[in-house]
């Protein structure tokens, strides 16, 4: 700031132009210098935990993580959308919850219908998410807030209706038991299923006007609105579409478990689920963030998770980690965003 | 750096000056400069007006001598003294108070601990001392009068404007470190006539006490009433020091505004009569009974001070705010615009007034920001069709010269000429049939803002209708078919090009303060637009 004339003037005076950079820096371009990190790390992890017991890194282990990941995986895809969009979903990990007794309840009263299951799972999850939507629109709660309660009241509407019991049993049915155990091409059916929505999330947060439109509204809220974006619109979507996700991971849930769980299973999804989504890059002010990085920090907490079990290290340890890792990856981020600190002068 | 002009009767005198001075003072943000090498004395005993338009620096320098920007070149001193200032507190310690504009009220803690905020009374444990803070601030309402109007136990959102201004001149003069130099920033424009009244006697006060008064306003009435010197600022540059006795409004307007930027208009008439833009009788929460029309080819620009309500009118337009009566016709058709996209299809485009806030999204490329408005024209079945979308941000970053590495850079990473192109490629793109320009050159180089008048320019001969609110006043008369001018939310007159002169505008701009009564009621009579 000291050699005024030796700002802006200076920059480079071309007008833009289609220049493309060549060689290692558009590899770094491609792959963007966080998600260039979250591999090192990943790799860095892998050949930890592979060196310290030759049995991690096997492909049945790494099934293993990956199964063990898909849930908090699908919760953090949705969650990098609401993030992007400048929100944040707390109570995903009780909307699975709640998908999930409701899936195996539905289950069980139409006579053992999968899909009658599934789909009511889904519409639950699609209400439970339009009603975070409305409260944070309509009600104008802060989102930390709105959904801080309805991880408290999800939570206890699914205790209620299962009267806090695992329900029914579902792996007598073929669907379910696909779900669980099924394999496409080598891969868990699981997998498949957050590889699939992930890729699109990603199609749609990356190629259609829709994603664009979510990324302003995230960005920079009275800009998107005075270039002509309904807000409430969107915001209602995006928390429905969470839902629906969350839905999805609560029938997973189901499978995996053979039965509905109001509780167990889901708790402390939301943590993972943030986590992963602020390590991959989302800014928690919104307007930041992809799916790629989100799904790159998965793989690193789950690799991380599943190597510490391997250990044999204490789980409360593990809650002290992804606590200390959550911090980590927003401070790194403040830093890289230059936040000013509070409380300083210029 | 050479020192300014140094007018008859002012400038650095050799033996260290008494009172609080700024020497050879400049201010750079980014590439912007905001102030250059101003020297400038404020003695003991005096009050010195500083005046100067929107944009001239005023601002700026007030807030260098409270120590809350950090001068890029030269000092602040105090009786000779250069004065290290790293922090508003470390202008408290050395006695310099700034009264905001905007008092900065505590909403939810009563008037007593508003104003001795940071420095509570306390006992033992930190704990509150409430008959000691009772004391003090019935023992300063009385020394400075204000027992019959400040009720100490009122909490802070209970305070009208008047009140909130008291509490801050409250906190600038009590405290440890006695006052040596008080700055008032238009205090008046939140207060009645008899809180005016009030404030000029305990102002005339302060002055008595050998306290240097520096009283930033634009009101000329109270100035020639209060001041005893005038210091005028005009693009960041001090234009005159002048001893208020010795001079009168006709100089002190010259000395803010003339300059000569004429070189950089394009001087064309393409005006048509087609009526793009009809406005009748529009009234919102902020403007009243707004009427005005605005031709194809046609640059009518909207004068007035800040705070008129221009950019209201402009936001109301957009389909931003609501509107309460009056209609508004595009193309001869009227609409209702209840969303800003419902404004966008209808063929208006709005370019805000603080691009940052309003319009840019920085952590995104130049495309991006390029193509927001126009993906509905963009895409195949939501798909963004990729190559008409670089193509189309690419036609418009040439065209309009945005200096970039490439489409793909980060809106953050440019200038501010640079950014505000990038928002009126983004309208260009969209092609428009009127497009609302709030501030087009606000914070950019003198280069940049002689390619956006050519852009304007350009847009007028393109047949578009353009709508241009600034607050420069050569920007005005440099590219303006018609001007309107607006004061207090309505359009208190309306001036041809031949007609318009830089006294005449601000005359308008000012009608309230120069003269009351008999302009109000002419004014109607401009309203009207002439058919």
């Amino acid at each position: 700031m000291t050699t005024p004339s030796a700002t802006a003037d200076q920059r480079p005076q071309a007008p833009a132009g289609r220049a493309r950079p060549t060689g290692p820096r558009a590899l770094l371009d491609a792959v963007g210098g966080q998600n260039l990190i979250l591999l090192l790390a990943l790799a860095a992890v892998l050949a930890l935990f592979g060196s310290l017991n030759l049995n991690y890194l096997s492909w049945n282990n790494i099934q293993v993580i990956a199964e063990a990941a898909t849930i908090a995986g699908l919760l953090a895809v949705v969650q990098t959308v609401v993030i992007i969009c400048g929100g944040l979903d707390i109570s995903v990990g009780s909307q699975a919850g709640l998908a999930s007794v409701v899936s195996a309840m539905v289950f069980t009263s139409t006579g053992s219908s999968a899909l009658l299951g599934m789909g009511a799972a889904v519409l639950v999850g699609a209400a439970v998410g339009l009603l975070n939507g409305a409260v944070i629109i309509y009600g104008r709660v802060n989102p930390t807030i709105a959904t801080l309660a309805g991880l408290a009241a999800y939570k206890g509407v699914a205790q209620l209706i299962s009267d806090g019991r695992a329900q029914g049993y579902v792996l007598g049915d073929p669907l379910f038991v696909f779900l669980s155990r099924g394999r496409i091409a080598g891969l868990p059916t699981m997998v498949w299923i957050l590889l699939l929505i992930a890729a699109a999330v990603h199609v749609l947060l990356t190629y259609t006007d829709i994603g664009r439109n979510i990324y302003a509204l995230g960005g920079n809220d009275t800009a998107a609105r005075l270039a002509g974006i309904n807000l409430n619109k969107y915001l209602l979507s995006v928390y429905a579409l969470t839902g629906m996700v969350a839905a999805v991971a609560g029938v997973l849930l189901t499978a995996r478990t053979g039965s509905g769980q109001p509780t167990s299973g889901s708790e402390g999804l939301e943590l993972q689920a943030i986590t992963a989504a602020a390590l991959g890059g989302c800014a928690l002010k919104g307007g930041k963030g992809g799916i790629g990085g989100t799904l790159l920090a998965v793989a690193l907490l789950g690799a991380l998770q599943n190597g510490l079990t391997v250990q044999g290290i204490n789980t409360f340890w593990q809650n002290v980690a992804q606590g200390l890792l959550l911090v980590a990856a927003v401070v790194i981020q403040q830093r890289r965003g230059r936040e000013r600190a509070v409380g300083l002068p210029a | 750096m050479t020192a300014p002009e140094s007018p008859p009767g002012a400038g650095p005198s050799p033996q260290p000056a008494l009172g609080l001075a700024a020497e050879n003072v400049g201010k750079t943000f980014g590439s912007v400069r905001a102030l250059h090498g101003v020297t400038v004395a404020f003695p003991p005993g005096q009050v010195t007006a500083l005046m100067g338009e929107n944009g001239a620096g005023k601002s700026t320098l007030l807030r260098i001598l409270s120590g809350d920007h950090r001068p890029t070149e030269g000092e602040v001193l105090l009786d000779g003294v250069p004065l290290d200032l790293s922090s508003p507190t470390d202008a408290r310690r050395a006695g310099i108070r700034i009264i905001p504009q905007e008092p900065e009220i505590i909403p939810h803690v009563s008037v007593a601990e508003n104003v001795y905020a940071g420095s509570l009374p306390r006992r033992a444990g930190r704990r509150l001392d409430r008959a000691e803070l009772r004391r003090r601030i019935t023992a300063d309402l009385a020394a400075l009068g204000f027992d019959q109007v400040l009720d100490p136990d009122l909490l802070g959102s209970e305070l009208t404007a008047a009140q909130r201004q008291l509490v801050e001149i409250m906190r600038a003069i009590t405290g440890t470190v006695p006052p040596r130099a008080i700055a008032f920033d238009e205090p008046t424009s939140s207060l009645s006539e008899n809180e005016v009244e009030a404030l000029f006697a305990l102002i005339g006060r302060l002055r008595d006490q050998g306290i240097a008064i520096v009283y930033v306003s634009h009101r000329m009435k109270e100035i020639f009433r209060l001041a005893d010197r005038i210091a005028v600022l005009r693009d960041g540059t001090l234009t005159g020091v002048l001893p208020a006795a010795e001079t009168d409004e006709r100089e002190l307007v010259r000395l803010m505004v003339g300059r000569d930027l004429a070189g950089l208009f394009v001087r064309q008439d393409v005006a048509t009569d087609r009526v793009v833009l009809d406005v009748r009788g529009l009234t919102t929460d902020d403007v009243h009974d707004v009427s005005l029309q605005v031709r194809a080819g046609e640059v009518v620009a909207l004068a007035g001070l800040i705070g008129a309500g221009r950019s209201e009118l402009a936001l109301a337009l957009a389909g931003d705010a609501p509107v309460r009566s009056g209609e508004i016709l595009l193309g001869g058709r009227a609409v209702r615009l209840r969303s800003p996209k419902d404004a966008i299809r209808a063929g208006l485009g709005l370019a805000p007034e603080e691009r940052k806030a309003q319009a840019l999204f920085l952590h995104r490329s130049i495309r991006d920001n390029t193509s927001l408005v126009s993906l509905d024209r963009l895409r195949r079945r939501r798909f963004v069709k990729r190559t008409a979308e670089k193509q189309l941000a690419q036609e418009y970053a040439d065209r309009l010269r945005v200096r970039a590495p490439s489409i793909e850079t980060e809106v953050r990473t440019l200038s501010g000429g640079n950014q505000q192109k990038v928002v009126l490629a983004r309208w260009l793109a969209r092609r428009p049939e009127l497009l609302i320009l709030d501030e087009p050159t606000r914070g950019v180089d003198i280069g940049a803002k002689a390619e956006i008048y050519q852009i304007i320019a350009d847009l007028a001969r393109d047949g578009v209708a353009v709508l241009v609110i600034s607050s420069e006043l050569p920007e005005v008369l440099g590219l303006a078919d018609r001007i309107l001018v607006m004061q207090n939310g309505r359009v208190t007159g309306e001036l041809g090009r031949a007609e318009a002169s830089e006294e005449v505008v601000l005359a308008l701009a000012m009608t309230d303060d120069l003269a009351t009564g008999p302009r109000t009621t002419d004014t109607d009579a401009t309203t009207g637009v002439a058919r």
